[in-house]
């Protein structure tokens, strides 16, 4: 069952993870600042922020990668997990805030509430908060996926679809009085659980959390793929009327995929939220999805390890270019997508398969790339 | 009407479709009693694909019934609801899951429960097991169990998915083409094969290739413009003079 569930490549991540999840936050908190061994806090909070990205692509790669389905809209189950995460951080400000409102959120005072919107009520209680983290995104991957799936969109028109429904969700939460703060979002938290989130013990908390959370994620997509029901996902993707004539309602499996992989981006998006400080609606940019699905590609599709990998590397690559050249970024992803399209079909990991492969003298010359 | 349709095990009743204003099924009826096979013929666009297409919930019939065991109307039912009262299809490419083994293809189509949550937690048992070898041994690819089924060749592929229509362990099997490509020695083992299977199971044969016909040695309806042309053993329709003019032209 265990052998099952982590082979050899998931033994080696969930090794590093745990190895980042301990000395990272050592060297933020035991090394004296100044020394070598030091990490400052924005540099944990950075990495942290790799780490929920990297959940983002794991949760694309779970749909994408075993499932066929190219959702170019993860980017808004991310955000919604965010909001609901930042709701609850807004609440925890209390009188604290520029208007010392106990109740209001600032902007709520700035633009002239004089009660708290229904749909705030509640998110004074972490639990519910947490609750709404899974709740909201899985919620609208349900309705959203219900009658996708059953209409039988597929292919490039549901990633169509899922890109127009993260536009619509953007317009949405740009306008002020759908009262979630508008073009400026949700910021300037105080603290969680009555923790201060600018203090480096909350930050190097939150890492660990981050890695545990990505860790589970992992677990929780290698438990369904390596399932029964990952070989009929697997079937969906591969030969879909097949499946289909074998008896199997392909559209409740690809509903139960897009809920659980929703939810993870959710979790993903609430972790993300306190480390960065702030969610706003250019959260919901279709761009920002479909730079997740260029993570996975870039990483290896169909492979998990991959796509945390790949969220790793491209997103490392972004800190460091846009601090370096910031005109170029774009040009390098655009340019990296169609590179690893070309010549890395199999990502990152399937270039270390291979030399791999390579390596042991060739006898192998059948086994096909697509094998995974 | 439903007289006839008693203790049949597929029963089409002036069915009609058209797509676009063609005509594709055009007042086809046919009538299959349990355990028989039925060879279908006929030239290009007869209907012969469309017919498995309405049996098999695919496509909607304008008009006509489509009885199962005389009495359920496979016209209210998708793919995955016709698969799951026990009829099977072939189709005329074959159609298998590449990335996966041979093993698991045919683990997949294995007769069960088929919804999320039992699929989730299901554990392959004995029974399932034993099923396995045996299905493997039928379909002689016992030697490749391990290797992906994209690895096999082309008639291996065609076999493989036949297995996978017995594994459903269906009443009624529709198999579309089933010896498209393959060898003179391939072509007569399949049809040995079918021979085996049938009595157990109804099938229907969808098939060009007149000397596999000949083979089979079944009761042969001859499709023409969506309605049959002729029905009979292969030496009668043969005799009759329309279907000579419909396979030579006129």
């Amino acid at each position: 069952m265990i052998a099952r569930l982590i082979d050899l490549r998931g033994a080696v991540f969930l090794l590093l993870l745990a190895c980042f999840a301990t000395i990272v936050p050592m060297m933020s908190l035991l090394a004296e600042p100044g020394s070598a061994l030091h990490l400052p806090s924005y540099a944990v909070s950075l990495f942290g922020k790799y780490l929920t990205y990297a959940l983002l692509a794991l949760s694309v790669d779970l749909i994408w990668g075993y499932c066929g389905i190219l959702s170019l809209g993860h980017g808004a189950f991310f955000a919604l997990g965010g909001y609901a995460m930042g709701m609850h951080l807004m609440r925890e400000i209390g009188d604290r805030g520029v208007y010392a409102n106990p109740v209001l959120p600032d902007f709520m005072v700035f633009l002239n509430y004089d009660a708290l919107p229904w749909f705030w009520l509640g998110f004074d209680m972490f639990w519910f908060a947490c609750a709404m983290v899974l709740l909201v995104p899985g919620l609208l991957a349900f309705v959203f996926g219900w009658f996708a799936f059953r209409s039988r969109v597929t292919g490039v028109y549901f990633s169509i679809i899922t890109q127009a429904m993260t536009y619509a969700l953007l317009l949405a939460f740009f306008r002020n009085d759908m009262g979630f703060g508008g073009n400026n979002g949700l910021t300037d938290f105080k603290d969680v659980l009555g923790f201060d989130l600018q203090a480096p013990g909350t930050r190097a908390t939150l890492f660990a959390l981050s890695c545990l959370a990505l860790g589970g994620g992992y677990l929780i997509c290698r438990a369904v793929t390596q399932s029964r029901a990952g070989k009929v996902l697997i079937a969906v993707r591969d030969a879909e009327s097949r499946a289909r004539f074998l008896g199997y309602r392909v559209e409740y499996y690809k509903l139960f995929v897009f809920v659980v992989s929703a939810m993870m981006a959710g979790v993903a998006g609430a972790l993300y939220v306190p480390q960065v400080g702030i969610i706003n609606p250019s959260e919901f940019q279709p761009a920002n999805s479909i730079e997740a699905v260029i993570w996975v590609a870039v990483g290896g599709r169909g492979t998990l390890v991959g796509a945390a990998l790949g969220a790793f590397t491209v997103n490392g690559a972004k800190t460091l270019l846009t601090g370096w050249f910031p005109e170029i970024w774009l040009f390098f992803l655009g340019a990296l997508f169609v590179a690893v399209t070309l010549f890395l079909p199999n990502g990152i990991l399937g270039l270390l398969r291979r030399r791999r492969r390579a390596a042991r003298a060739e006898p192998a010359t059948t086994a096909p790339a697509a094998a995974e | 009407m439903a007289i006839q349709a008693a203790g049949s095990i597929l029963y089409l009743d002036n069915v009609h479709v058209a797509f676009d204003g063609f005509k594709a099924i055009n007042g086809l009826s046919m009538i299959l009693k349990p355990g028989e096979m039925r060879a279908i013929i006929g030239p290009n666009g007869a209907g012969k694909t469309t017919m498995m297409d309405i049996i098999t919930g695919k496509t909607r019939p304008d008009r006509g019934d489509v009885l199962f065991n005389g009495q359920v109307d496979l016209t209210k039912q998708d793919e995955a609801g016709v698969a799951r009262l026990g009829i099977g299809r072939k189709f005329q490419k074959p159609t298998v899951f590449e990335t996966q083994t041979v093993e698991d293809n045919l683990l997949l189509s294995l007769k069960g429960r088929r919804d999320v949550y039992a699929m989730l937690f299901a554990k392959r048992t004995g029974e399932e097991a034993a099923r396995l070898d045996e299905l493997l041994a039928l379909i002689r690819l016992e030697a490749r169990r391990g290797d992906l089924a994209g690895d096999l060749s082309h008639g291996q592929k065609q076999w493989l998915e036949i297995g996978m229509l017995l594994a459903q362990d269906p009443k009624v099997l529709l198999v579309d083409e089933p010896v498209a490509g393959m060898t003179d020695a391939e072509t007569m083992q399949t049809a040995e094969l079918l021979r085996a299977v049938a009595g157990a199971h109804s099938v229907v044969v969808v098939e060009h290739d007149m000397e596999f016909v000949r083979a089979l040695g079944v009761k042969v309806t001859v499709l023409h413009q969506g309605a049959v042309l002729a029905e009979g053993s292969i030496d009668h329709v043969s005799a009759v003079q329309e279907v000579v003019d419909v396979y030579l032209g006129r």
